[in-house]
């Protein structure tokens, strides 16, 4: 037993369901009670899908355990049928009718239907969200493709996208016109977007495209030994990433295509002078494994930030995260508990967060910027415009999402020079409409920026005792604080707010591993000088 | 005493239901704690369940809240399913360390599930044992918010029925002249609890409790001289409960809308002898205001037809404030309960017309709510987008049950809900909206 309060990864059902929504054509019979038709406003709401998922619930009550569960599921399947008529079915349990074992999988083929029904496993006590979209792409390929002659030209399918991704719906609109200007013909984009009778074909094509590895891996395996079909390794997140990913295309295909790259503006912006302040920028980056891994190498090697601290939700991807981490010199941080995650960004102080909808609520606890790269989705990781990841015009939108949550390189002098300004200071509020504002903001928050004072709604507020307090937290006091000297605290309210709270913490930091007990302006400067980069 | 509309000749008390029985697209009782753990402030809710659960609660409470709540789930994992007797150590132990991490804790609620209930682990005993562990700090009580036995609104309902046994009993000394305590049963936002209190002590009603309390040290003592008003039509067990415990309950119609309000005020009233002129001066000015608020909404709503799909057991009650006091037109009433002694008063002022429905299958009402075309829909989360995009106007129910909608200052408010998506279809018109894929 394991206490969560808040999850990254929903059950293996809900992975099954993002293979199933992706798909066309394919329904999904899952036994469940009452209440796990929850996950339909997944995609209803957060993806504004227009349509349901095409999933049917049987929804048995208390009373009809221990009596007629599998006629339910049997009625169930065979109305399903009759009303959506799909190509194919998968049929499987949710956590609770796991433990009442009715086998899905052996009632559905006993109703005789004529269309292929493919059982899925779905360890609902073990494993998660991921897994089950991953395993549940595998039955389907295992269940619907055979091996079968390469198609004339040269063609590719691509492997993983699902319903309720991160953005992989730009991402594969991205790739596949970047496949397309090297002269590799589509095949079959799957699960998303593809039907049963795509699946069939999948062996037609010469070789696979893996994206997303979190969910396409096991097929990209299988159809490796089974069709034969060699799959790439390269997630084409950032410029790097992307010109290995198309020097790896070359290599599988032999083609030599030139790709035009004149839209990829990301390393000039990271190049030119504004970007100067971006250097050592101190960033922590959470996510699932691939993201993060790739997100990693962008943030170092194509916009010179300092990696302090990385780490994934999925286990099932800890070997090669383990093994980035250590060729980044940090420790690698493994879990799924958000709190753990929480703790290691309290402790690293970093200046930006690539994260999870989950880091982007703790960066806004701890006045932290934070950029979001990986699911756990929210209803903003569905822009209405046009914004992958994948590619070069995925590199160019990292880099704007990345920076844009930092204050901008000539906004930090700027802010320097007129620190203490008579009309631009704390007391006179955000506007330059001094004396409207002078009246409407008599109590500035201390150090927290704008957007903090604002919070979110107080829905979840932070009572006393919680592990972090809502927008305190980086002025909190511990015991051990060392007491500040009227001097010190004015000196302190020179520095601009967005980097106020790290200088009281270094400072308090400092003091207390010299043992000094009061804080004066010399302290506040020889502490500035020690953390100095 | 102004004037409410008279009632129909003919009510639909009587009416039949449509029964049904299929897929069900709600949420299950579990979802009660985004609310209760709200009203409550002293109380941790402690699913004993699956990631499912808590999927499902991250995903009801607007996907993610901030700060850490008073809510969480304890997963169980395989090695829990294998020996009982390891998952009441396990939670044992998940609730101690929980308790030493927040020490803010007087209330934990042991909420079951559906697999917890599959697997028969007992959590009425384990709250019993976890009790004597932590008393006095702490008092632990359990219900259940499983699907396989409760839907949405339900679950507030078991958590409140497991409280009334645990209410103190009240002095059972009733003279004659003794008035008798009135308690008013339902989680209300604090605001709206306020506006009620305020009115009743108005019209001369003291000792006034409120069940759930806000804190665990003001729960309301009960006995033979409790009176209780439902502010929720979904509580039939905490009915029952508070019946056993030898209160009275007094009848009406739900405070929705001005009339609603006024019949529910008006009920209680008569048990405590309130003079009618009394009654009449401390409500007319609210009541203006609610029929100047809701008036301002008639130009929406008059006239349009409303179907609801089964969500939170309000939609009765809801139905007659807006035929009654906003001019619509009801085509389908669904609930997925149906109480008609709680109802009762409500069904009697809606005119015979509407199909009731109970229970659900979602496939069959979809069916039917394509072939009624009504102007407004009401349904979850999960219908809302999918018949927007088959161009039906919707209404997401949930937001009837998380916005402050009881009571007069709160009737215009109620009818806006309704209003603003037929306004904003208006204004997006003529609706060439393509809902992307």
């Amino acid at each position: 037993m394991k206490l969560a309060l808040w999850t990254y990864e929903g059950p293996p059902h809900v992975g099954a369901m993002r293979v199933a929504t992706g798909m066309k054509g394919l329904h999904f019979v899952l036994h469940a009670p009452q209440g796990d038709t929850y996950a339909d406003l997944l995609f209803t709401m957060i993806e504004r899908r227009n349509q349901r998922p095409p999933v049917t619930y049987t929804t048995f009550q208390a009373r009809d355990l221990g009596s007629d569960t599998a006629n339910l599921f049997k009625s169930a399947c065979a109305d399903a049928y009759a009303r959506f008529r799909p190509e194919a079915m998968i049929v499987g349990a949710s956590c609770t009718a796991e433990l009442i074992q009715d086998d899905p999988g052996g009632l559905a083929e006993a109703l005789g239907l004529p269309i292929p029904v493919i059982p899925l496993e779905l360890p609902s006590y073990q494993r998660k969200e991921n897994f089950g979209a991953d395993e549940t792409f595998l039955q389907i390929a295992r269940a619907l493709a055979r091996p079968m002659a390469r198609s004339a030209d040269i063609s590719c399918n691509i492997l993983g996208p699902t319903g309720l991704g991160f953005r992989h719906r730009d991402d594969v609109a991205e790739i596949t016109a970047l496949l397309d200007e090297m002269g590799v013909r589509i095949n079959v984009t799957a699960p998303m977007g593809a039907c049963p009778s795509d699946i069939t074909k999948l062996g037609s094509a010469h070789f696979n495209v893996l994206l997303y590895p979190e969910t396409g891996e096991s097929a990209a395996r299988w159809c490796e030994k089974t069709l034969g079909q060699p799959f790439t390794k390269t997630i084409p997140i950032g410029a790097q990433a992307t010109r290995a990913f198309i020097a790896e295309i070359r290599a599988l295909t032999g083609l030599t295509t030139p790709v035009d790259d004149s839209r990829l503006r990301q390393p000039w912006w990271a190049a030119s002078v504004d970007s100067t302040y971006l250097t050592g920028k101190r960033v922590f980056i959470f996510g699932d494994a691939s993201h993060v891994m790739a997100a990693a190498r962008v943030a170092r090697d194509e916009i010179g930030f300092d990696v302090v601290g990385m780490g994934c939700y999925n286990r099932e991807f800890a070997r090669p995260m383990r093994a980035l981490a250590k060729e980044f010199g940090v420790t690698p941080l493994i879990t799924d508990d958000y709190l753990e995650v929480e703790q290691a960004i309290a402790d690293l102080q970093p200046e930006l967060i690539l994260g999870t909808q989950m880091e982007r609520h703790i960066g806004k606890r701890m006045g932290i910027p934070c950029a979001v790269i990986s699911a756990p989705v929210h209803v903003q990781d569905f822009p209405a415009r046009y914004s992958p990841q994948m590619g070069f015009e995925g590199a160019n939108v990292l880099f704007d999402t990345w920076v844009h949550p930092l204050v901008m390189g000539l906004e930090e002098h700027l802010l320097h020079m007129f620190r203490n300004d008579f009309e631009f200071n704390d007391a006179a509020g955000p506007s330059h409409h001094g004396g409207l504002s002078h009246h409407s903001n008599p109590a500035p928050q201390t150090a927290a920026p704008p957007d903090l004072a604002a919070a979110e709604p107080a829905a979840g507020g932070a009572e006393g005792g919680g592990s972090m307090p809502a927008t305190s937290a980086p002025q909190q006091a511990v015991s051990d604080t060392p007491i500040w000297l009227g001097d010190a605290e004015s000196e302190l309210r020179k520095i601009p707010f967005f980097v106020r709270g790290k200088a009281r913490r270094n400072t308090e930091a400092f003091a207390n591993l010299r043992g000094i007990q009061q804080i004066s302006v010399d302290t506040l400067y020889e502490a500035k000088a020690h953390y100095a980069r | 005493m102004s004037i409410l509309p008279t009632p129909p000749s003919q009510g639909c008390r009587e009416t039949p239901v449509l029964k049904e029985r299929g897929q069900r697209e709600v949420f299950c009782g579990l979802t009660g704690i985004i609310w209760l753990h709200r009203k409550m402030q002293d109380a941790f809710f402690l699913v004993v369940g699956s990631r499912t659960c808590a999927h499902l609660l991250q995903s009801a409470a607007g996907v993610m809240i901030f700060a850490e709540p008073r809510f969480g789930t304890a997963i169980l994992e395989e090695k829990d399913l294998a020996g009982l007797a390891d998952a009441n150590e396990e939670l044992d132990r998940e609730v101690a360390r929980l308790i030493a991490r927040r020490p803010d804790i007087r209330q934990l609620f042991l909420v079951g599930s559906c697999p917890s209930e599959v697997i028969k682990l007992d959590l009425s005993r384990a709250a019993e044992r976890l009790s004597a562990v932590h008393a006095p700090h702490v008092r632990v009580l359990n219900y259940s918010g499983s699907g396989i036995e409760t839907t949405f609104t339900q679950g507030e309902d078991a958590c409140l029925a497991t409280l009334v046994p645990a209410l103190p009993e009240a002095s059972a000394q009733s003279t004659p002249d003794q008035a008798p305590d009135l308690l008013l049963v339902g989680a209300l936002p604090d605001v709206v609890e306020d506006q009620a209190l305020a009115l009743l002590n108005a019209l001369g009603i003291k000792n006034i409790r409120c069940l759930p309390a806000r804190r665990s040290d003001a729960l309301p003592s009960i006995g033979p001289n409790t009176i209780f008003a439902l502010t929720q039509p979904f509580l039939g067990d905490t009915h029952a409960a508070l019946i056993k415990r030898g209160a009275r309950h007094i009848a009406a119609p739900f405070p929705f809308g001005e009339e609603g309000t006024t019949l529910w005020l008006q009920a209680i009233a008569a048990q405590f002898n309130v003079p009618a002129e009394r009654f009449d001066s401390v409500t007319a000015a609210p009541r203006a205001r609610a029929r100047k608020a809701i008036a301002a909404h008639a130009d929406a709503l008059s006239g349009k037809s409303i179907f609801f799909f089964p969500d939170s057991q309000l939609e009765p009650a809801l139905a007659r404030f807006l035929t009654r006091e906003c001019g619509m037109t009801a085509l389908e009433i669904g609930t997925p309960y149906l109480h008609r002694a709680l109802l009762g008063p409500d069904l009697d002022l809606i005119a015979p017309g509407p199909v009731f429905s109970e229970g659900q299958d979602v496939d069959l009402q979809l069916d039917r709510a394509r072939q009624a075309r009504p102007d407004l829909t009401v349904c979850g989360l999960g219908l809302a987008n999918p018949l927007e995009a088959e161009g039906l106007t919707t209404k997401w129910a949930i937001e009837l049950v998380f916005t402050p909608v009881h009571f007069y200052e709160q009737a215009g408010d109620l009818a806006a809900l309704f209003a603003r998506p037929l306004r904003r279809r208006a204004l997006l018109s003529p609706p060439q909206i393509r809902a992307a894929e």
